[in-house]
C-alpha cells in the first residue's frame, strides 16, 4: 500500500495563472451541482494534470472533512500542482468569478422581486433543485443503510434536524464523533479477527 | 453600513464553514433556520427565492450564502458572508492536505471516512425536506421534487435542464 504514494509532479507544471483560469472556467460553466464530475473530466482526462488515483484520494478528503467540497477539491488539486500558491489559485478560481456573477444576479433580482410570475418560476426551480440533493442523499443513505448502526445514526441525524429542528452544530457535534468512534472500533475488530 | 449585521453574518457562517460535510446541501437547513427563524433576515418565500437563484447561478451551491449576505447587508454583506463560509474550512483543509497524502491508508482516516457517511446522509435528507417544507405550491412542489429526483437517478438528463423544466412547469400551473 505504501508505495502507491506516487509523486506525480508533471514535468511541465502549469503556471499559477493557468491554474486560476482553469478553475474559473469550471466555476463559471458548471450549473446545478456535480462540480466534482466536471473537475475530474477537466483535470484528469482532458488536461492530465493529475492522475485519477490522486484525484479520487483528494475527493475522499474533500468529502469526508469539513468544508465546501468543491473548494476543498480545488485546494487539493492546486496544492498537488504548485503547493500553497497553487492551492490559493484553485480556491480563488472556483469561488470568486461565480461569486461576482451571483452578486450581479442578486442585484438584478432586487429590481424585479415584486413580480409574482418570477417568484412562482423560482419556486419551481427550487422544487426541482431538491431532486439534486435528494439524489445525493439517497445514494449516501443506501451506503449507510447496509448496516444497523450507520442506519440508526442516519435516522437520528435526520429526525434531530428535520423534525426537532435542532441546530446543526449540536447535532453534528454529537453525532460525528460518536459515529467515527463506532467505525473505529469496528475497523479494529475486523482487523483483529482477520 | 450596519456593523452588527456584518458581525451576525460572520458569527452565523464561520461555524457553518466547518459543518459542510457531504456537500453544500447539508447546511441548507441551518442557513434556513438562522436566516428565517433566528435572525428574521427574511421570510420563507424570500429564502426560497435566494435558494432557487443560487441553483441557477454557476459555481458552488454554497453561493447561497453570498446571496443571503447580499440580502442582509448589500455588497459588504455578500463579501463578509462569502469569506466566512469559504475561508475557515479552506485553511483547515489546506493543513489536512499535507497530512492526508501521508496517512491516507491508515485506520483512523478510514474510520473518519466511514463514520461521516451516515451523518452526511441524514444531513442531506434533512436539507431536502427543509427546502420542501418552505416551498410554495404544496403538493406540486413535492411532485416536481419527486419527478426530478427519479429523472436524475435513472436518466442522464442534464441537471440544469431539470431546473428549467421545474420553473417552466410552475409557471404554467401556478402563475
Amino acid at each position: 500500500m505504501q508505495n502507491q504514494e506516487s509523486e506525480t509532479t508533471p514535468d511541465t507544471r502549469p503556471a499559477l495563472a493557468a491554474i486560476f483560469t482553469a478553475f474559473a472556467k469550471i466555476g463559471l460553466t458548471s450549473f446545478g451541482g456535480g462540480l466534482s464530475g466536471w473537475m475530474m473530466r477537466e483535470f484528469v482526462l482532458r488536461r492530465a494534470w493529475i492522475t485519477e488515483e490522486e484525484f479520487l484520494s483528494g475527493l475522499a478528503l474533500a468529502q469526508s472533512f469539513p468544508g465546501v467540497n468543491v473548494v476543498n477539491l480545488a485546494i487539493w488539486i492546486g496544492f498537488r500542482l504548485r503547493g500553497g500558491a497553487g492551492a490559493a489559485m484553485g480556491a480563488l478560481g472556483i469561488v470568486v468569478p461565480p461569486m461576482v456573477v451571483a452578486i450581479g444576479l442578486a442585484a438584478l433580482f432586487s429590481q424585479v422581486r415584486d413580480s409574482h410570475a418570477l417568484h412562482v418560476v423560482l419556486a419551481g426551480v427550487a422544487a426541482a433543485a431538491v431532486g439534486l440533493s435528494l439524489q445525493t442523499g439517497i445514494r449516501a443513505a443506501r451506503r449507510a443503510a447496509r448496516q444497523a448502526v450507520p442506519l440508526v445514526v442516519m435516522t437520528i441525524t435526520f429526525v434531530a434536524l428535520f423534525l426537532l429542528r435542532l441546530p446543526l452544530l449540536w447535532v453534528v457535534g454529537a453525532m460525528a464523533p460518536l459515529s467515527i468512534g463506532i467505525a473505529w472500533l469496528r475497523l479494529r475488530r475486523t482487523e483483529a479477527s482477520a | 453600513m450596519n456593523l452588527k449585521n456584518l458581525g451576525d453574518l460572520l458569527a452565523v457562517f464561520a461555524p457553518l464553514s466547518f459543518l459542510t460535510v457531504g456537500g453544500g446541501q447539508s447546511i441548507v437547513s441551518d442557513i434556513h433556520r438562522q436566516s428565517v427563524a433566528v435572525h428574521a433576515w427574511m421570510s420563507d418565500g424570500e429564502f426560497l427565492d435566494l435558494f432557487a437563484l443560487s441553483r441557477i447561478t454557476p459555481g458552488p451551491g454554497s453561493l447561497l450564502v453570498t446571496l443571503v449576505g447580499w440580502q442582509v447587508a448589500g455588497l459588504a454583506g455578500a463579501v463578509v458572508a462569502s469569506a466566512a463560509i469559504f475561508l475557515p474550512c479552506s485553511v483547515l483543509v489546506y493543513g489536512l492536505a499535507h497530512l492526508w497524502s501521508r496517512y491516507k491508508h491508515t485506520a483512523w482516516i478510514r474510520a473518519v471516512e466511514a463514520g461521516l457517511v451516515p451523518v452526511a446522509a441524514g444531513m442531506i435528507l434533512a436539507a431536502s425536506g427543509t427546502v420542501l417544507r418552505a416551498a410554495e405550491g404544496g403538493a406540486w412542489a413535492w411532485s416536481v421534487a419527486a419527478v426530478s429526483t427519479l429523472a436524475l437517478m435513472f436518466t442522464r438528463m442534464n441537471p440544469f435542464l431539470m431546473l428549467a423544466l421545474g420553473g417552466a412547469f410552475f409557471w404554467l400551473v401556478l402563475a
